[in-house]
Order: structure tokens, then C-alpha cells, then sequence
């Protein structure tokens, strides 16, 4: 079996932030505990012209810059992840596949699975194209997820996504294994024709998160027969600051092989992108031969474990499209809590 | 709400697609039957370059009821490198700073929604040129 | 190709007039004009109106307006050139007269834009603009006339004030005219601290919305001599179109069909730009009034907000423009806007003007410029005594 993996990722944000205080002001929340508890100190906002789709879009650009001139006709599928898709009926992958000349001949359809619809797209493509049924896969993961007003969620629901190109030439990194581990676990979820979703509090904790990520990186190295020590880096679903921390502690890693892939404390929950763009950030300063765990992690639940070793092309390709990096921390608009709750469509208006 | 006039429109919205006169060499944007310049019927496709620089720009408070969740909004006319001039939002700023000259990127946003359940119309913003 | 008159005019105040309907608009203001000729029929009539269909839901005017002003059987067209549709009314009755196909034509031009609400009002407006490349990003009417200005402002040093004095002369004039919407004047201060519709326009550099309709009567001049009564010689009509984008335009800073149409019209009528007394412009916006003034060759370019700002476009200076107060002060019901024009260039030829208006120079000849959209498409007529 030949190789397979990652010829281009790409990784969009919005511009926009909102504070922790902003947030807690209106609610009479106590700002330095949830910053303290959450590892959490502002997120990222979506203007209103920025949904799944137009994120996508971005992402899907950079990615291509980093693919170095492929040709999109050859993309045989496209999936988007996310769980804000802009149409409940209507693919969000057949804009994005038009805006970049990728129809029509090509597969399409959206997925969900919660904070983990952007890794199982990517897990699908990886198969496709392993399976040589299309020549390039295009993977994205992203969201303008909604947070409850007042709600815990609402001090890290996020925007952003990234894109990924699967192939099997010019890598930038090698999908050595992947692994997965679902069961049936009513921690989050969103009913239909519900605004916000609902969770479970401090179920989402133990029983959800830190089983199913710890359960997904444990069978992950125990397939390939690696170690933490063996890894250069780990990058976890990170709803907050603090449960990836925690997962990557009680796993056995260390915080510097987090670092490049842990973005929540100032980007907030990107949900389908959280950890697909923490693997951009990683892959960002990551050098030739180096080994990256991923591990996603969506609620109801499940994770999807990957095993990445980057190649000798990332040096020449990472900054052919904008560091990850750079578009979380320059060049930032802050917005008060109202431009917040207008964008976020949560003030009601007439028809 | 307009779906077939939004569908026929992809090609410039999303990708930008404009037309090279294969006689002149003008390029037209939109794409057109007859070439402006010298009156010709044949093209070949362009696409537009992503980057240029702001022309003239206004901000526009009293906005139409479709814009009124980012009003005040600035709207730009940019030329592009290659010398053609579009007219589209300029966003992600302080609407109080901008300047003819400034540099400017095309970006893909939504422009248009068709209240609660209308369709989505996609196309072409401009961003300040940061990176 | 005949000589060609004016022999009588007749408009509606022009404002928001509640208790009448578009028919009930264009009716007044026809038998105004018909009376005033004194003329006992007329051969066809030619309306000018942007958008009855947008703005009441009524489309096949000719139809309509022939039936409601009572002459079974009129051949009655409507013509459509956005704002710029009254002029363009003018024009086709002015050919059917000079051609010989009819003797007697009435151009009129109507606009009901205060039934709709001011988002459709809007909506109606922004047809005059490019649809897909302009509208759609969510230019406004407004907005590319601001485009317009900054543009101007960047390119020459043009200044708030200067857009400011158009509109406190404007309505200097218009105060003195019973038909005017807004018949009071204005100062410096109130234009500038007025609310910002789109930057640098504030809405007293706006045009109003407006409900009113003009027409005005054409015949051969020899028809004109015998009736006995006051009439104008129109000598000079010139038409051009320019591309629909703002963005398209080779300079933006100008509007080149009104430099095309006014050549051909002053050829027309054998006379340079320097033979001309007065003017009304199409000052949809302030900024309008100033790039005009420069496209007709009145002014270099950049010098015109100069002029304004020394009153030599006032009612008692130099050139004397919108001495019936304007777009600004009189108001804007679009298609009626161009056939309005006449009826004050009419006016001051004939010595009538109301209120203190009439121009005390002794005016032989008279031009009217109208425009559509941010410059689309432009007429440009020339009027003389008899």
C-alpha cells in the first residue's frame, strides 16, 4: 500500500474577538474564575458575512497554496464538517467546490458528528484515497458554533476551520494509522429547529471527553506501537484551555509538545475545527521527520485518533498561504458584548 | 429568492472568472458578449487577481433593510493589478480609516441573506491587505 | 426636420402629496400645461416615468394617462431612462414634432414614490444602478454618488462646504418657488451637521423623496406664433448614454454623457457653452451639481465647489443654476425631474417666474441637463427665446 496524507492545509479565522469580561459582564458572571477554570481568555467572533462556508472557502485556498498548484478538477470529493452547516438541506461542500473550480465531477456530502465532523471527513478522505478511488481528497472541518446566552458554552463557542488535501504525492505529512472510538454518550447535543444546543455539565467531562480521547489515544499508539515520549507533538480537541491540558497530562505528555497545537485559550472552541486547526498551528512549525498525534474528540460521542510524521516538503510549503498563528493573533477587532449578541443573530427581530 | 439569477452569477462571484479579448486583450469583468474596447466577439477566460488598491470608498449608515446587522458598512471601488475595477464591500476595518491608496485582498463572504429562509447569496469582499 | 416651441407648461407642487394618486398627478399637471399652451389637442404624448411599475405597481402608462386625461385613442408612450426619463420624454416629443409625424405633443413626466415604504423606495431607486455589480454588494443610490465625491474631493481638494453651498443655494431658490417640497432656505451649519447617509453626503446633500408630475406642450414654431401666446424655441437636444458602473466609467470624477450630449446639443443649436445665460442641473445629490457644472464646460475641472462657494451660480450671479430650486429644494419625483426643468427654463424666458424668482438679467437662453443613475445616461437641451 502506497502512502497517503496531506498535500496542502490551510486554515481560516475570522478577525473578530470578544473577551471573557465582555461576556461575563452582561451576565453577572465572575470573569477570573471562568478565565482561571476554562484556561479561557476571549474567542473568536464571526461577522455576519462569515459562516461555515465562506470559512471553508479561506481554508480551502490556503490549502491549495500549500498543495502547489494542483489541479482542483482532480479533487474526486469534498467534505465538509461542521455543526453550524448555513443549510440544514443543501450541501455546504457545493459552494465551496464551485468557488474553487472542483465541479462537477465530484463527491460530496456534508457531515456531523459534532466537534468531530472535520476529523471523520478527513478520516474518509484518507480512505478514498487510499483505496484509489479519487486522486485528491478535500477535507475541512469548521463552524460558527453557537453558545446558549448565559450559558458556560457561550464563553467559547467559536469560529473557524481548516482544509485539508489528501493524496498520495508531494506530501507535507504521512497519515501513518488512524483510529477510532465512538459509543452512544448524551453529553451535547442540539435538537432540530433548536437555536442552541443543550449539554449535560459535568458529565461532559469525565464520561465524554476524557474517555473518549483518552480511549482513542491509547488505541491510537497501541496500533502503531508508539509512546508519548515518542511523539514530537499531540494536539487534542480543545473546547476549552483546560481539557486538552488535562487529557495531554494524564496521557503522559508534556505541555511543550502540546504547545504548538493548543490555541484554545485565546481562539475559544472552534469546534469541527478545533483540532484540525490546531494540527495547521503544528504542522506551521513543525520540521521534516517530526511525529504529531491527533485526536479529535465530538460530543455524543467520539474521537478519531491520527498518526501524522511530516515530511521534507513542509519546509518549502508552510508559508506559502498564512501561518495559523499569524490570523489568531494579529490583526484583531474587539467587539463589546451587543455587536456580539447582533452578529450572533441572538437578538430577535421581526421577520 | 433568486436562485436562477444567483446561480448564473457563480462564475464571477465565486471565482472571479472575468474575460480576455482575444483580439485586444482587454479584459472584461463581468464576462461579455462584445468586447468594450475595440468591439470584438471573442474571449478567453481570466481570472482576477486577489489584490489592489482602494480608488474611492464611502461608508454607507443608512443602510438598506438586507445590510442593516453590519451598517455602518464601507463600500470600495478597487483597482486589481491587472487593472480592472470592481465595486464590493471593504470589511474587517475601521470604516473611519480607510484611505484612497490603501491595499486591499478579495475575500469570500456571504453578501446577501434571504430572511429566515431564503436562499444564501455568496461572492466577493474586499479585506485590508494585512499579510 | 421643423422648428420646434414650447408653448405652454404645467406642473404639480411636488412634495408628499397623500390625497392624489400617480393618475390623479399627471392629469393636473397635463390640463396645466394645455390650458397654459392654449392649444384645443394634442397629436401624441410621450411620458417620462422610472418605475410605475415599482413604485405603484402600474406598468402601460401611455394607456393609462391618455384614458384618464379623457382623448380616446392618443398614441401615448412612456420612456424610461431612470432619472433621467422626464428629459429623455422631452427629446422623443421634440422628434416626433421636428420630424413631422405629429404637431402638437405633450411630454410629461410623473413619479408616486410616497405610497411604497422607503426600503422599497430604495430598492426602486437602485434599479438605475448595475443590479449584479453594484447593488448587490450593497451600493446605494447615495453610496455611488458618495464614491463619486470622495473621489472628486481626493483627485481636486473639492470640500464639505463647497457641497454644502450648493444645497443653501438651492434652497435660496427654491423658497421662492410655490411648487418646491421644501420651500425654505437652509445655512451652512444645518447641511453639515445633518444625519450621514453615506460618507460624505449627509441628507441635506440628498435629493428628497417626492410625488409630482410636470408636462409641457411642443409644437412647430409656426403653430406657436399663431396661438399668440408666450413661447420658447427649443434649438439644441443631445442625448448619450455612458456604461451603467460607476467602476467602468474612464474617470469617475465626471460624467462624460453629459459632456457628449451637451456637445451635440449646443451644435445643434449653433452656440458654445459661453452663449448659454442659465441652467438647471440634475443635482440628485450636492456633489452632482458640482461634477455637472465641470462635465457641461461651465467650469474647469475642480474649480466648480470654487464658484458655488463665490455665488456665481446664485440667483443673482454670474450663472445662475437651479433657480427653481433644484432637485434638492423643489424635489425629486423622478421622471416628472426632467420635464420640470423645462417648465422653469420656460418660465424664466418668459418672464413668469414666481416670488422674486425670475432672473433679472434678461435671459435668452436656457439649458437643461438631466441625468440618470450615477451618470448612465444623460439629456441635454438648449431653450431660447422667440
Amino acid at each position: 500500500m502506497g502512502k497517503v496524507g496531506i498535500v496542502g492545509y490551510g486554515c481560516h479565522l475570522p478577525r473578530h474577538r470578544i473577551k471573557v469580561e465582555e461576556i461575563a459582564k452582561v451576565w453577572g458572571a465572575d470573569a477570573p474564575s471562568y478565565k482561571k477554570g476554562l484556561m479561557l481568555r476571549e474567542k473568536s467572533v464571526p461577522p455576519p458575512d462569515c459562516d461555515t462556508i465562506t470559512l471553508s472557502v479561506e481554508a480551502t485556498k490556503n490549502a491549495l497554496r500549500r498543495a502547489g498548484g494542483i489541479n482542483t478538477a482532480e479533487i474526486g470529493a469534498i467534505y465538509i464538517g461542521s455543526e453550524s452547516h448555513p443549510y440544514a438541506v443543501k450541501p455546504s461542500g457545493v459552494t465551496v467546490a464551485e468557488a474553487i473550480g472542483a465541479t462537477p465531477n465530484i463527491h460530496c456530502a456534508d457531515f456531523e458528528f459534532a466537534c468531530k465532523a472535520g476529523s471523520e471527513a478527513m478520516f474518509v478522505c484518507l480512505g478514498l484515497v487510499k483505496a484509489g478511488e479519487v486522486k485528491y481528497g478535500l477535507a475541512i472541518g469548521g463552524d460558527t458554533s453557537q453558545g446558549a446566552p448565559g450559558d458556560a458554552l457561550e464563553y467559547s463557542a467559536a469560529a473557524g476551520a481548516a482544509a485539508f488535501i489528501m493524496g498520495t504525492e508531494n506530501l507535507v505529512a504521512e497519515s501513518i494509522d488512524t483510529f477510532s472510538y465512538m459509543t452512544d454518550t448524551p453529553d451535547f447535543w442540539r435538537r432540530e429547529y433548536e437555536f442552541y444546543p443543550q449539554h449535560a455539565g459535568r458529565y461532559t467531562g469525565e464520561p465524554a471527553y476524557f474517555k473518549h480521547t483518552c480511549g482513542a489515544a491509547e488505541g491510537m499508539m497501541k496500533k502503531v506501537g508508539m509512546k508519548p515520549s515518542d511523539f514530537t507533538y499531540a494536539v487534542f480537541h480543545q473546547p476549552n484551555g483546560k481539557f486538552p491540558q488535562r487529557a495531554g497530562k494524564m496521557l503522559g505528555f508534556t505541555k511543550e509538545q502540546m504547545e504548538p497545537g493548543w490555541l484554545s485559550p485565546t481562539l475559544g472552541n472552534t469546534y469541527s475545527g478545533a483540532s484540525p486547526i490546531g494540527l495547521t498551528s503544528t504542522l506551521d512549525v513543525a520540521k521534516p521527520g517530526d511525529t504529531i498525534l491527533m485526536v479529535s474528540y465530538g460530543s455524543g460521542s467520539g474521537s478519531d485518533g491520527f498518526v501524522w510524521k511530516v515530511t521534507d516538503r513542509i519546509d518549502e510549503v508552510r508559508d506559502k498561504a498564512v501561518r495559523t498563528r499569524k490570523l489568531l493573533d494579529e490583526n484583531l477587532i474587539y467587539i463589546d458584548y451587543g455587536t456580539y449578541a447582533k452578529f450572533r443573530h441572538k437578538i430577535k427581530k421581526n421577520a | 429568492m433568486y436562485s436562477a439569477r444567483d446561480w448564473r452569477e457563480y462564475p464571477r462571484r465565486y471565482r472571479l472568472e472575468a474575460g480576455k479579448c482575444k483580439k485586444c486583450g482587454k479584459i472584461e469583468f463581468p464576462t461579455r458578449l462584445v468586447c468594450s474596447k475595440c468591439g470584438a466577439r471573442e474571449f478567453e477566460t481570466e481570472m482576477l487577481p486577489d489584490t489592489g488598491k482602494v480608488l474611492t470608498y464611502t461608508v454607507i449608515r443608512t443602510a438598506p433593510s438586507q445590510f442593516t446587522d453590519i451598517a455602518p458598512y464601507a463600500i470600495a471601488i478597487a483597482e486589481l493589478t491587472n487593472g480592472v475595477k470592481l465595486t464590493a464591500q471593504l470589511v474587517d476595518c475601521d470604516v473611519d480609516k480607510i484611505k484612497v491608496g490603501d491595499e486591499v485582498r478579495i475575500e469570500f463572504r456571504r453578501v446577501q441573506t434571504d430572511a429566515h429562509s431564503g436562499i444564501l447569496s455568496y461572492g466577493y469582499k474586499f479585506v485590508p491587505k494585512w499579510y | 426636420m421643423r422648428d420646434v416651441a414650447v408653448v405652454g407648461v404645467g406642473m404639480t407642487k411636488f412634495g408628499e402629496i397623500w390625497d392624489s394618486s400617480l393618475r390623479d398627478l399627471y392629469v393636473e399637471a397635463a390640463l396645466g400645461a394645455i390650458e397654459n399652451s392654449g392649444v384645443d389637442h394634442i397629436d401624441s404624448m410621450i411620458i417620462g416615468c422610472m418605475s410605475g411599475g415599482l413604485f405603484v405597481g402600474q406598468e402601460h402608462l401611455g394607456s393609462m394617462l391618455a384614458d384618464y386625461l379623457g382623448i380616446k385613442h392618443l398614441p401615448a408612450s412612456r420612456v424610461e431612462s431612470a432619472c433621467a426619463s422626464g428629459g429623455l420624454a422631452f427629446r422623443h416629443a421634440l422628434i416626433e414634432v421636428a420630424s413631422g409625424m405629429s404637431d402638437i405633443v405633450m411630454a410629461g413626466g410623473v413619479e408616486k414614490m410616497n405610497d411604497i415604504s422607503g426600503d422599497g423606495a430604495t430598492f426602486a431607486l437602485a434599479t438605475a444602478a448595475d443590479q449584479e455589480y453594484e447593488v448587490f454588494h450593497g451600493a446605494t443610490f447615495p453610496g455611488l454618488y458618495a464614491l463619486m465625491a470622495v473621489a472628486h474631493m481626493e483627485k481636486y481638494g473639492t470640500t464639505r462646504d463647497m457641497l454644502a453651498a450648493v444645497a443653501v443655494k438651492n434652497h435660496d431658490n427654491g423658497a421662492l418657488n410655490p411648487n418646491a417640497q421644501y420651500p425654505f432656505k437652509i445655512t451652512m451649519d444645518t447641511v453639515k451637521s445633518s444625519v450621514m447617509i453615506a460618507d460624505p453626503l449627509r441628507i441635506l446633500d440628498c435629493s428628497p423623496i417626492t410625488d409630482g408630475a410636470a408636462a409641457v406642450i411642443l409644437t412647430t414654431v409656426d403653430i406657436a406664433k399663431k396661438l399668440g401666446k408666450p413661447y420658447v424655441k427649443i434649438t439644441g437636444s443631445g442625448h448619450a448614454t455612458d456604461t451603467i458602473a460607476l467602476h467602468s466609467r474612464d474617470d469617475m470624477t465626471t460624467i462624460k454623457a453629459t459632456t457628449v450630449a451637451a456637445d451635440k446639443a449646443l451644435k445643434m443649436a449653433g452656440k458654445t457653452i459661453k452663449d448659454v445665460n442659465f441652467a438647471e442641473v440634475h443635482d440628485c445629490f450636492t456633489i452632482a451639481e458640482l461634477v455637472v457644472m465641470e462635465s457641461l464646460g461651465l467650469y474647469a475641472p475642480g474649480k466648480a465647489g470654487e464658484a458655488v462657494l463665490n455665488g456665481e451660480t446664485a440667483l443673482n450671479g454670474k450663472f445662475p443654476i437651479n433657480t427653481s430650486g433644484g432637485l434638492k429644494s423643489k424635489g425629486h419625483p423622478v421622471g416628472a425631474t426632467g420635464v420640470a426643468q423645462i417648465v422653469e427654463i420656460f418660465k424664466q424666458l418668459t418672464g413668469v417666474a414666481e416670488n422674486g424668482r425670475q432672473l433679472k438679467s434678461n435671459p435668452k437662453v436656457g439649458l437643461a441637463q438631466n441625468m440618470g443613475g450615477s451618470g448612465g445616461s444623460s439629456l441635454v437641451h438648449i431653450l431660447e427665446v422667440a
